[in-house]
C-alpha cells in the first residue's frame, strides 16, 4: 500500500514530533540546569501575558453573563445564574479559551524567535560555544509555558468570575459575597481538579510545539512566518485534541 | 583565568609546528549529494590558512565538521590531539571552548545586547567570574575592535561591519587556540571587508590563534593567509602561498585571481 504524500508528511511530522518531545525527557531534567533563563522566560510567558489573559477572561465572564440572563429568566431559573457561569467557567471555557490565547501569543512568538534564532545561526552559534541550545532555549521555554499557564488559567478564571458579577449587577443586583458563594456552593472537586490538571498539559503543548516548529524552522525568513503560523495552528488544534482526551477520561473515572 | 584554562588535563598542549587541526579521508554527503570526497588538511600551530573554492565546494560543510555541527559520513578529523567524530557531548563541549567559530551572518543573539553577547561565553564557562572581571574583559574585547563605545547596544542598532567586528570580539574573548572563520567579508562593502582583513590579521598575532579562512574575497586571504587550500569538488584541488597560486597557469586557479 503506497501512502499519499500529505499522509507520509504527517506520519514523518509527528514522527519527528514525538522524537522531539522524547528528547526534552531524556535531556532536560540532567545537570547544567538553566535556572536563570527559567526564570526569565516564567517572567515573559507568564508575567507578560497577564494582561491580555486578565482582559479576555474579563470579558469572557461578563458576556457570558449577559447572553445566558435572558434564556435563565424564560426558565424562571435567573437565581441559578451566578452557578451555571461558575461551573461553565471553572470547567471548560476558563481553561480552553486561556489556551487558546496563550498558544496565539506564546507559540506563536516561541516559533518566531528559535525560527529566527535558527535561520541566523544564532541556534549553531550558542552550540559552538559550548552551550547545548536545546536545555538553554526548549527546555527552559517548555517547563515555563507547562508551569505558567496553569496559573494564568486560575486568574483568568477569578476575573472572569468577577467580570460575571458586573454582568449580574448590570441588571439585577446581587451582592459580591452572595455571588461567589452560590458559585463555590456548586463547583465540587471533581470539577476543579480535571479543569486544573489539564492546563499542565495544554501549556506543555503549547511550549513543545512552539519550540519544535521555530528550533526545526527552514528556508530563511520565510520559514520563520511559516514556523510561528504552524506554531499557533497546531498548537490549538492539539488543546481540543487533549480537552476531548481529558473528557473521556473524567467521565471513565466518573468524575463528570 | 588564563591559568585555568592551562589546567585542563583532556586537550593536550600543542607546540609549534604540530597540527592543531588534521583531517584524513574525510567523506560528507547529503543524501545523494557527496559534498566532501577524501578530503585531506592540515593546520599548523600559529598558521592561517585560506580555504578557496567555488559555491558548494564543501568549504562551509569542512568547517562544520570541524566544530562537530555536521557528523561526517566516514573519516578522521583530529582537533588540539582530540578525534572530533569520537567525542561525546561533554568532551566535544570542551573542545569547542577552544575553537572559535566566525558565522558568516555573525550569529549575534538578537535580545542581547553587545554586553550580554559578550557576556554569554564567559558567565557559561567561568562560572566563578566575578562581574568586574566580566566587565574588564568585555570592555577589553571590544577595545580591541575599536567598539567599546556600543556596550550597550543592541545589535539591530548597529551596521554589518560593527556586527562582525562584534562577532569577532564575542569568539576571541575566550581566547581560543583556532579560529574558523565562515566567510567573514561576504556582504560587507570593500572598505570594510579590507578593515575587518586588517582586524582578523592583527588580532590573529595579538591572540596567537591559528585559523582557518573560508573565503572568495581575495583581498582577505591575501591580508590574512599564510597558506591557500584550493577546493574543488570535495577535494583537495591544489594549495601553496597566494602569491605562488598567483602565478599559476592551471585555468581552475586563475579564475580566482581574474
Amino acid at each position: 500500500m503506497v501512502l499519499s504524500k500529505t499522509w507520509q508528511n504527517f506520519f514523518r511530522e509527528t514522527g519527528e514530533m514525538s522524537r522531539f518531545t522524547w528528547r526534552f525527557f531524556a535531556h532536560g531534567f540532567k545537570p547544567r540546569y538553566e535556572f536563570a533563563e527559567f526564570f526569565r522566560q516564567c517572567f515573559l510567558i507568564g508575567y507578560k501575558s497577564l494582561p491580555l489573559i486578565g482582559l479576555t477572561g474579563f470579558i469572557l465572564g461578563l458576556v457570558l453573563t449577559l447572553q445566558l440572563r435572558p434564556s435563565l429568566i424564560d426558565y424562571g431559573v435567573e437565581s441559578q445564574l451566578p452557578a451555571m457561569v461558575g461551573i461553565a467557567i471553572v470547567r471548560e471555557i476558563g481553561p480552553v479559551i486561556t489556551a487558546l490565547i496563550f498558544a496565539g501569543k506564546i507559540g506563536s512568538s516561541i516559533g518566531a524567535e528559535l525560527g529566527s534564532m535558527k535561520v541566523t545561526e544564532q541556534i549553531d552559534a550558542m552550540e559552538v560555544s559550548g552551550t547545548n541550545p536545546f536545555k538553554y532555549l526548549v527546555v527552559t521555554r517548555v517547563l515555563a509555558a507547562t508551569l505558567m499557564l496553569p496559573v494564568l488559567v486560575i486568574l483568568s478564571d477569578g476575573i472572569s468570575l468577577y467580570g460575571s458579577y458586573l454582568g449580574v449587577n448590570i441588571r439585577g443586583i446581587t451582592s459580591f459575597n452572595l455571588f461567589f458563594k452560590q458559585v463555590f456552593d456548586a463547583l465540587s472537586f471533581s470539577d476543579l481538579s480535571p479543569a486544573f490538571i489539564k492546563t499542565f498539559f495544554f501549556g506543555f503543548a503549547v511550549g513543545m510545539i512552539g519550540c519544535y516548529k521555530g528550533y526545526n524552522s527552514q528556508k530563511g525568513t520565510e520559514g520563520v512566518g511559516r514556523s510561528a503560523n504552524s506554531a499557533v495552528v497546531v498548537s490549538s488544534l492539539l488543546i481540543f485534541i487533549i480537552d476531548l482526551v481529558v473528557v473521556q477520561v473524567t467521565d471513565i473515572l466518573g468524575l463528570n | 583565568m588564563q591559568a585555568e584554562q592551562e589546567t585542563i588535563p583532556f586537550i593536550q598542549r600543542v607546540t609549534a609546528q604540530q597540527p592543531v587541526i588534521s583531517i584524513h579521508h574525510l567523506y560528507k554527503s547529503f543524501g545523494t549529494n557527496a559534498v566532501l570526497i577524501d578530503l585531506n588538511f592540515l593546520l599548523n600551530k600559529g598558521e592561517n590558512v585560506a580555504v578557496l573554492g567555488k559555491s558548494g565546494s564543501g568549504k562551509s560543510v569542512m568547517i562544520k565538521c570541524i566544530i562537530g555541527l555536521l557528523r561526517p559520513d566516514s573519516g578522521e578529523i583530529n582537533v588540539l590531539g582530540k578525534e572530533v567524530t569520537t567525542l561525546n557531548q561533554e568532551e566535544l563541549d570542551r573542545i569547542r571552548v577552544r575553537v572559535g567559530f566566525l558565522f558568516q551572518s555573525n550569529a549575534l543573539y538578537d535580545s542581547m545586547t553587545v554586553r550580554e553577547n559578550l557576556e554569554f561565553p564567559l558567565r557559561r564557562h567561568w562560572i566563578q567570574i566575578t562581574p568586574a572581571e566580566s566587565n574588564e574583559k568585555v570592555m577589553d574585547a571590544l577595545t580591541n575592535v575599536g567598539l567599546a563605545h556600543t556596550v550597550d547596544m543592541m545589535p539591530a542598532e548597529l551596521s554589518g561591519g560593527m556586527r562582525k567586528r562584534i562577532a569577532l570580539a564575542r569568539t576571541l574573548i575566550l581566547n581560543p587556540d583556532i579560529m574558523l572563520y565562515d566567510e567573514p567579508t561576504t556582504g560587507l562593502d570593500p572598505i570594510t571587508g579590507r578593515e575587518i582583513s586588517q582586524l582578523m590579521a592583527e588580532l590573529g598575532e595579538k591572540y596567537n590563534t591559528s585559523s582557518v579562512i573560508i573565503s572568495h574575497d581575495m583581498n582577505c586571504i591575501r591580508t590574512t593567509a599564510d597558506r591557500v587550500v584550493m577546493l574543488i569538488d570535495g577535494r583537495c584541488y591544489t594549495e601553496g602561498k597566494y602569491e605562488e597560486l598567483k602565478k599559476s597557469n592551471d585555468p581552475n586557479v586563475k579564475q580566482f585571481f581574474e
